[in-house]
């Protein structure tokens, strides 16, 4: 997307707008065609979750593999230097000649790692031509990448510089910091990218080691969607992935830690804002308070314009452009967080608002208004959700990789029904801790100190 | 769309995507059927007596719409002293209206499943919805009545410019290549308003008064000034009735056509550098060059658009594989430009030097490259793998029902018309090497150029304290 400027903002209370037709508030049918997921597993063990859409012409193949950052080990960057190396040399192929080959078709070909999982993807025309090249190109990448030693130099020294750039962003210096002190000794704890030491440490024996022990059929999911029937789409799978060894899964993560104790970071930084950010270990895939979290963030902090902390915090106040807060499911607890980013000598003010809507929150739970709302947002918005083959797509690579029901999407209405008021508060109870959060500010010297009980100077 | 606000980093990014598209009839392969004009998904068109143009593209491959109202005003009709008032106009259509109390329009979007929010740009405003197919019609009162009845409250305004200077904060203050990029526009821009911000000035933003904003709100919010989108699962005859009865009523203003003052010719490199806390170079270079609306010849600003490609289209193309693999010169360098602008704009080039190389080798390399493309016909084949590109790109974007009615609505904004949704197509398949060549020596030449360089300052970033609180302890202010 490329706007210029995304906006907006609403307050609650107010005068009703009697003459909107109260008909049209009332809930279409929550029958709603969601893609039929069809499953099974190649030869080598991958297993392979497809939708058929014949409308457009194109397919979209999506290569996920459990082999995120929270598997680099010792080498934080490994496995975002690996997804990026695999694009820059396979077979024969240098980088040059795997883009070409690309472009050639108008296919396009992308790979990434962030905490959970390393993903290869490419897009591509039905055409066979257009097809067959894009496949061939994402199986060789996958299964033959070369690793040459000049084009690690060159991705490392941009790495380095795209570090440093990283530096210069109060609010990326404030999620880093974030995520160190919520999960401390826990992979999750490191940035997908690294630190300057550790990717001036990689070697091309690391990445080769890497993708031996990862890139296997028993460590792969494929997600296709596309102009295909599931004949071709078996082949397309055994193409791109079945000569990888079967090998096997990797061990689950190590478990997430709760805070034992609130701490408070203040980094001093010469921006005229000060980014804020708060945060604990939060729930994972599949959790069993995932929809009474999931529904209950959305009206905290995760339904945009009309959530409780775009109300307090922007609406009443005016004291930030952009306030959120989110659940971030892992395959172990990855964060609850909440943000903001204030003019300096506001910063206090701002994050004791902050604070305090989720204590309200966590203590009351929501209103029954509240509930209802959101509940007529998420089951409305539903067919949003899984309108593009890009939407679909992404819920496959989720749904597959975190071992979810199939049904998931079918049930997806059902489940956000069926949460009340009382489970999300007591969800929230159970799970949300205001006086054992990491909080990080990142601002300028013009902030008053901190004045945190206890703490600071 | 118009980047004018916002960094180019790492250059096409959001830049060329959202144009570069279309099928070309010329290919070496055979195209799908879908990719051809022929069948591209129709767009129906009526005005109503008021003047609201409505445009429909039906699309049933899900049971969504997006629903836009796109008026003819942004940032370029604006003059000193009230630079911003069309984006604090556009949060304050959020803020209530006649029948509406404030953030109810947001309330009942949000009910209804919606998705909602708002844009400015430097030729356009917009406002959006994206909802179930069967709730056009939310959508619509809504929208129709913000048209003409919004509530400026003064308490209001004043509560709403600080979210405006947060935003302004965010997004420039503390982002070295954002404030670079400012810069440089107000530099490169003698005259045309595209030298300002859309965020507005900072001390336009504090002067700016309730007054402003009624006047700009009076000014240009009406059915006559607007163009209004529909894209996804709808039947045309419906989205028509259901725009006359909520739109039909509205009342038509007289619209004075903005007086935009001309960039007059530039005479001479301007270049200036930008001190900014940060830790890496940033290298920002425009020339000036003509957009479709004012071309000398009409097939200009297509053969910039094809050199763009050629230098910074993908992978393949030269910048990637010449100044950041190649040479390695480069940790990124990127091109933009727009033909789809209102006034005349900047042929842009972008890039972070790589480790060991600075900014004079940087813009030594980009230079040359420049010359290449003046001295040089562009290889066919360059050009064949754009155009394959651009095809299949006009099929991708079919996913999504947001991008086809944001063209739309862009194109007819502008005041290019909405049919060059299609023909644009034709105009890139038709571009030779040549004129690709009499492109970039007529317009990419020192006399047109502006450089602007970041000089980093330091961050000085320190870690104060890091301490546990007590359990149980609150992080009260006292």
């Amino acid at each position: 997307m490329c706007v210029d400027y995304l906006d907006s903002g609403t307050e609650r209370k107010g005068r009703g707008l009697t003459w909107l037709a109260v008909g049209l508030l009332v809930l279409a049918s929550a029958a709603q065609a969601t893609p039929q997921i069809q499953t099974w597993q190649t030869g080598n063990g991958a297993r392979v979750l497809f939708v058929a859409a014949p409308e457009l012409p194109m397919v979209d193949v999506r290569v996920v593999l459990d082999a995120g950052s929270a598997r680099d080990g010792t080498k934080p960057g490994l496995a975002s230097m690996s997804a990026s190396m695999l694009t820059q040399g396979a077979r024969d192929w240098d980088a040059d000649t795997i883009a070409l080959r690309m472009e050639d078709v108008g296919a396009s070909l992308t790979s990434s790692a962030d905490r959970d999982l390393l993903n290869v993807s490419i897009r591509s025309l039905t055409q066979p031509k257009a097809l067959d090249t894009a496949l061939e190109t994402l199986t060789g990448v996958l299964t033959s990448p070369t690793f040459e030693s000049d084009d690690l130099e060159r991705l490392r020294q941009n790495t380095l510089i795209g570090l440093r750039q990283d530096q210069e962003s109060p609010r990326t210096v404030a999620q880093k910091a974030l995520y160190q002190a919520v999960f401390g000794d826990h992979p999750y704890a490191s940035h997908p990218t690294g630190t300057e030491e550790s990717v001036r440490a990689l070697t091309r024996e690391d990445l080769a080691a890497f993708h031996q022990q990862y890139f296997t059929g028993a460590n792969a999911l494929v997600a296709i969607v596309g102009d295909l029937d599931r004949a071709s789409a078996e082949g397309l799978a055994e193409r791109v992935v079945g000569s990888l060894p079967a090998g096997e899964s990797p061990a689950p993560l190590p478990e997430v830690a709760e805070l034992a104790a609130g701490a408070l970071e203040r980094i001093v930084f010469p921006s005229t804002q000060t980014t804020v950010l708060v945060g604990q270990p939060g729930m994972r895939r599949g959790d069993p308070d995932y929809f009474a979290l999931y529904l209950g963030n959305h009206i905290l902090g995760g339904s945009g314009f009309v959530s409780l902390l775009m109300q307090e915090v922007r609406e009443k106040r005016g004291l930030s452009y952009s306030t959120y807060s989110y659940f971030l499911p892992l395959a172990q607890p990855g964060p609850f967080l909440m943000g903001l980013q204030t003019r300096n000598d506001q910063a206090d003010q701002a994050r004791q608002v902050m604070m305090d809507t989720l204590r309200r929150f966590v203590t009351e739970g929501p209103s029954e208004k509240e509930l209802a709302a959101a509940k007529k947002n998420l089951t409305g918005g539903f067919p949003l959700r899984i309108a593009s083959n890009s939407d679909i797509i992404g819920y496959l690579a989720v749904i597959g990789f975190y071992g979810l029901p199939l049904d998931y999407l079918d049930r997806f209405i059902e489940r956000i029904e069926a949460v009340d008021a009382a489970q999300i508060r007591d969800a929230f109870a159970r799970r949300v801790h205001p006086d054992r959060l990491a909080i990080v500010t990142v601002g300028g010297d013009g902030a008053p100190q901190v004045s945190a009980a206890g703490v600071i100077p | 769309m118009q980047p004018r606000s916002t960094p180019l980093r790492l250059s096409k990014a959001g830049l060329a995507g959202i144009f570069l598209i279309a099928p070309l009839a010329v290919s070496s392969w055979t195209l799908p059927a879908q990719a051809s004009t022929e069948n591209a998904p129709k767009v129906f068109e009526r005005t109503l007596g008021n003047g609201l143009k409505v445009l429909v593209k039906p699309d049933r491959r899900a049971p969504i719409l997006t629903s836009q109202v796109w008026y003819k005003v942004g940032a370029s009709y604006e003059y000193g002293g009230i630079t911003g008032v069309s984006h604090v106009l556009e949060h304050m259509m959020f803020k209530g209206t006649e029948n509406l109390g404030p953030g109810e329009f947001s309330r009942i979007i949000a009910e209804n499943g919606g998705e909602e929010n708002a844009f400015t740009g430097s030729d356009y405003t917009a406002y959006y919805q994206n909802l179930a197919s069967d709730r056009l019609e939310v959508s619509f009162e809504l929208e129709a009545e913000r048209m003409r009845n919004l509530s400026l409250d003064p308490e209001s305004v004043t509560k709403e410019i600080e979210v405006v200077k947060e935003e302004r904060r965010t997004r420039t203050d503390d982002d070295p290549q954002s404030i670079t990029y400012e810069r440089f526009n107000a530099t490169a821009y003698l005259a045309s308003p595209y030298r300002n911000p859309v965020i507005g000035w900072p001390g336009d933003l504090e002067e700016l008064r309730l007054e402003d904003i009624k006047e700009w709100y009076r000014q240009w919010y009406a059915p006559n000034n607007a163009t209004l989108v529909v894209a996804g699962d709808v039947d045309p005859e419906q989205v028509f009735a259901l725009a006359e009865k909520h739109f039909g009523p509205l009342k038509a203003e007289t619209i004075a056509p903005p007086k935009t003052r001309r960039e007059p010719p530039q005479e001479g490199e301007k270049r200036i550098s930008v001190k900014a806390p940060a830790q890496e170079p940033y290298l920002l270079m425009g020339y000036k060059v003509p957009a479709v609306a004012e071309a000398s010849e009409e097939w200009e600003p297509y053969a910039l658009e094809m050199l763009a490609s050629v230098l910074d289209g993908g992978g393949s193309a030269r910048f990637a594989r010449e100044l950041v693999r190649g040479t390695q010169v480069a940790s990124s360098a990127g091109t933009s430009y727009s033909a789809f602008s209102r006034l005349p704009g900047l042929f842009l080039f972008d890039g972070v030097p790589a480790k060991g190389k600075d900014i004079p080798a940087l813009e030594a390399a980009i230079r040359a490259q420049i010359e290449r493309v003046q001295k040089e016909l562009v290889d066919p084949e360059e050009l064949e793998r754009i155009r394959t590109q651009l095809i299949a790109g006009k099929v991708y974007e079919k996913d999504s029902v947001f991008y086809q009615a944001m063209q739309l609505g862009q194109l007819e904004t502008v005041g290019l018309g909405w049919e060059l949704a299609d023909r644009y197509v034709e105009k890139l398949a038709a571009v030779t090497p040549e004129q690709i060549q009499a492109v970039a020596t007529k317009y990419l030449i020192p006399d047109r150029l502006t450089v602007a360089v970041l000089d980093p300052q330091p961050l000085d970033g320190k870690q104060v304290a890091r301490a546990p609180l007590p359990a149980g302890a609150r992080d009260d202010v006292r």
